[in-house]
């Protein structure tokens, strides 16, 4: 069993990260440019395995350790690296200095868009303390703040009009749900959670397929045009 | 019985390997020889499932519901497979073709797995990896449209599924209070305690859970990849999207369910499917007053489908129980159908609008009549399965007093055979016009290849709706024992 009282300094520390998992969250949301936003997702991703080790060290789970170390090999290198490699494929690197990597524009204004973030944020927050989940792995504020990210990915994927920002805020509302099982199924057997992963590469690989595909065919990552089929 | 599981496993992962390696007409033959032989695997399975579980390996566990869904995905992947052969014989294109091979073969495989698992994390993994080789499938035409559905198709399932697995670690952690840090997610475990589970977690697991896997279901209103993905897909991938992607996910709803009635009793869990399965009735019946695409008709006769079982499942009474069941093995064959008569269509007149096409039953002498078999099982009509299927589930309504919720299902049923008929009398029965007397289809079928697979569906059809062998309503009854649980 779990020892019932934890350090304050542990949940604190856990705290801070959950809650700069979030703000990287919203990082991506007001984020323009698509490079940006994958670094973000990175950051996040580094984040997630770092409150991974923490509760490692702190709650003698070793297998941890390796789902950090893991998930920065996957999460914080891998998966970059192919989104990187696919934006650098579909925009020759002169038109990315010029600036033409922006993501294609929300359907609201960046304003009402931070403010529906911030309305989903809270209610998600607020919305976890009614949960009877009484005690985890590591503080159950952190699962608050995993519901929040995981509606703020949402409405990033909503608002977006483009391919790969959609992609990449359904990467991060993937990072949500590692938060939210670091809390509340840290102890879930290794094998699986490596599973898991090896699940979200092929995802992010059949992604990148699908994104090459849609810009062969319509030459932009925007997916306005993305309108023919309907009723 | 082990053997026959592993050999279940390994045969389709085969088939997929071979095409890679091996040019695409012998890949062809391999294929179709590997789908009818994991078909005849499965029916090995039953006589001994319908009497004890297998548990093999640690993470594998066939028990009477998992081989419900294996014989409808076995059965189609047979059927397609040898469909595809004549569906192909023109492609000359042998990228498009290995592509093809590889995917089906893959799409097979992770779909008869799926149920296979003892572990509802492995469960998962395999309903993700399904979305994932079928996205791919659906996007193989490589046109706008198909380009357009895959995209729209792998964010949606992706996301619905990202739920599910938000639900799957609920469950976890309400099993992991009881069963000790160690608990691995798997099963029967859980099923033994799940009288001590705490209850509002497992609400919120199982909403998750219908919600996320119900996005692959084809519940509304998270069904908007579907029409999209099974009109833009190639014809046989449209037949196994329908016939059995959407029932092994409907299969995951089933494990969460069987759980949720145990520790929750059965009301809620029946209203929340309740809930969802009447809204898709009624938004697919009434989409399928007005289509003009008859791929995307037979797409929303899929959320209708879909709809019928969830509501099915939401009456409880365990004669409904064997309903939705039986429902899910004669969906499969009459949805296979369907498509695979779509598919000789759209070869006999390249164009997939319902106005296009007309005098179907002239010029197709043998899908023509079949297809038309097709669209009248599927609006129920008697002597087929679906017709046998739904009367138990709306005399399970009745006898749990669900009369409301009856009475709207066969109302709503009514009006989707409305929509159906009309858009096949449109295509089938209407004589050809002069000007398009002039454009010269001849009378003839494209493939033989593709009839003999439909003649096959007709046959189960038939089957199921006059007199299923005693074997599989033995295998149905224990099926229905597991998910009505404890009395």
């Amino acid at each position: 069993m779990l020892p019932a009282q934890a350090p304050t300094a542990y949940v604190g520390t856990a705290n801070v990260i959950a809650v700069l998992i979030l703000l990287a969250e919203f990082g991506m949301f007001r984020q323009a440019l698509l490079r940006d936003q994958i670094r973000l997702y990175a950051a996040q991703s580094v984040l997630i395995a770092g409150l991974a080790v923490l509760v490692a060290a702190v709650r003698q789970l070793p297998e941890l350790y390796v789902l950090g170390a893991a998930t920065v090999a996957l999460k914080a290198i891998g998966i970059p690296i192919v989104l990187r490699r696919l934006l650098r494929r579909t925009y020759p690197v002169h038109s990315l200095e010029a600036g033409h990597d922006i993501a294609g524009s929300g359907g609201l204004g960046l304003a009402s868009t931070v403010l529906i973030g911030i309305v989903v944020a809270a209610f998600g927050f607020f919305s976890a303390k009614v949960l009877p989940v009484s005690a985890g792995a590591a503080p159950v504020t952190a699962l608050s703040v995993s519901l929040s990210v995981v509606l703020v990915a949402f409405v990033l994927m909503i608002h977006r009009r483009d391919v790969a920002s959609q992609a990449i805020g359904l990467f991060s509302l993937e990072n949500g749900i590692s938060l939210a099982a670091l809390v509340i199924a840290a102890s879930l057997p290794l094998i699986l959670e490596v599973a898991l992963l090896f699940d979200l590469l092929l995802a992010v690989v059949v992604f990148g397929l699908l994104i090459r595909l849609h810009h062969g065919r319509a030459d932009t990552l925007s997916t306005s045009g993305l309108t023919e089929l309907r009723g | 019985m082990t053997v026959i599981v592993l050999l279940l496993l390994a045969v389709p992962l085969a088939a997929g390997l071979a095409s890679v390696l091996l040019p695409p007409r012998v890949a062809a033959a391999v294929t179709s020889t590997c789908g009818v032989a994991s078909f005849g695997l499965v029916l090995a399975l039953i006589p001994g499932i319908s009497h004890r579980d297998l548990d093999a390996l640690g993470f594998i566990r066939v028990d009477a519901l998992s081989v419900v869904f294996l014989i409808a995905t076995s059965f189609l992947y047979a059927c397609v497979a040898v469909y595809s052969v004549g569906y192909l014989d023109k492609v000359t294109d042998h990228r498009y073709s290995r592509r093809f091979w590889v995917g089906l073969n893959l799409f097979a495989w992770s779909m008869l797995a799926a149920p296979m698992m003892s572990n509802l994390a492995l469960l998962w993994i395999m309903v993700e990896i399904t979305t994932i080789v079928s996205a791919l499938l659906v996007a193989l035409e490589g046109t706008d449209g198909a380009a357009e559905a895959a995209w729209k198709y792998v964010l949606l399932a992706s996301a619905g599924l990202a739920i599910a697995l938000l639900g799957t670690i609920f469950l976890y952690y309400a099993g992991s209070r009881l069963l000790g840090t160690n608990y691995s997610l798997a099963f029967s475990p859980l099923l033994g305690i799940a009288v001590k589970l705490p209850h509002a977690v497992i609400r919120l697991a199982f909403v998750l859970a219908v919600l996320g896997y119900g996005t692959k279901v084809g519940l509304f209103p998270v069904h908007t990849w579907l029409p999209d993905a099974h009109s833009e897909a190639p014809t046989p991938v449209s037949a196994l999207l329908s016939g059995s992607l959407l029932a092994v996910s409907f299969y995951a709803i089933l494990r969460f369910y069987q759980i949720a009635a145990i520790t929750l009793g059965g009301g809620f869990p029946r209203d929340v499917l309740l809930v969802f399965g009447v809204l898709s009735l009624l938004v697919a019946a009434l989409y399928l007053l007005d289509q003009r695409d008859y791929k995307r008709l037979l797409a929303y006769s899929s959320v209708e489908h879909m709809g019928i079982l969830a509501v099915g499942v939401s009456f409880g009474a365990p004669i409904a129980l064997t309903g939705v069941l039986l429902h899910v093995l004669a969906h499969a064959a009459a949805k296979g159908n369907a498509f695979m008569g779509a598919g000789v269509l759209v070869r006999k007149f390249g164009t997939k609008q319902i106005g296009s096409v007309t005098g179907g039953l002239d010029l197709l002498p043998w899908s023509g009549p079949l297809f038309l078999a097709a669209v009248l099982a599927l609006s129920a009509m008697p002597p087929f399965g679906i017709f046998r299927s739904e009367f138990e589930i709306v005399t399970g309504g009745l006898a749990a007093s669900r009369n409301a919720p009856a009475v709207i299902l066969v109302v709503l049923v009514t009006v989707a055979f409305l929509g159906l008929s009309m858009a096949a009398n449109r295509m089938l029965l209407t004589p050809r016009s002069a000007p398009a007397l002039a454009e010269e289809v001849r009378r003839g079928e494209p493939s033989a290849l593709m009839v003999v697979p439909m003649a096959a569906g007709l046959i189960a059809l038939l089957v199921l709706g006059l007199h299923p062998p005693g074997e599989l309503v033995g295998l149905l009854d224990r099926a229905v024992t597991m998910l009505r649980g404890p009395a």
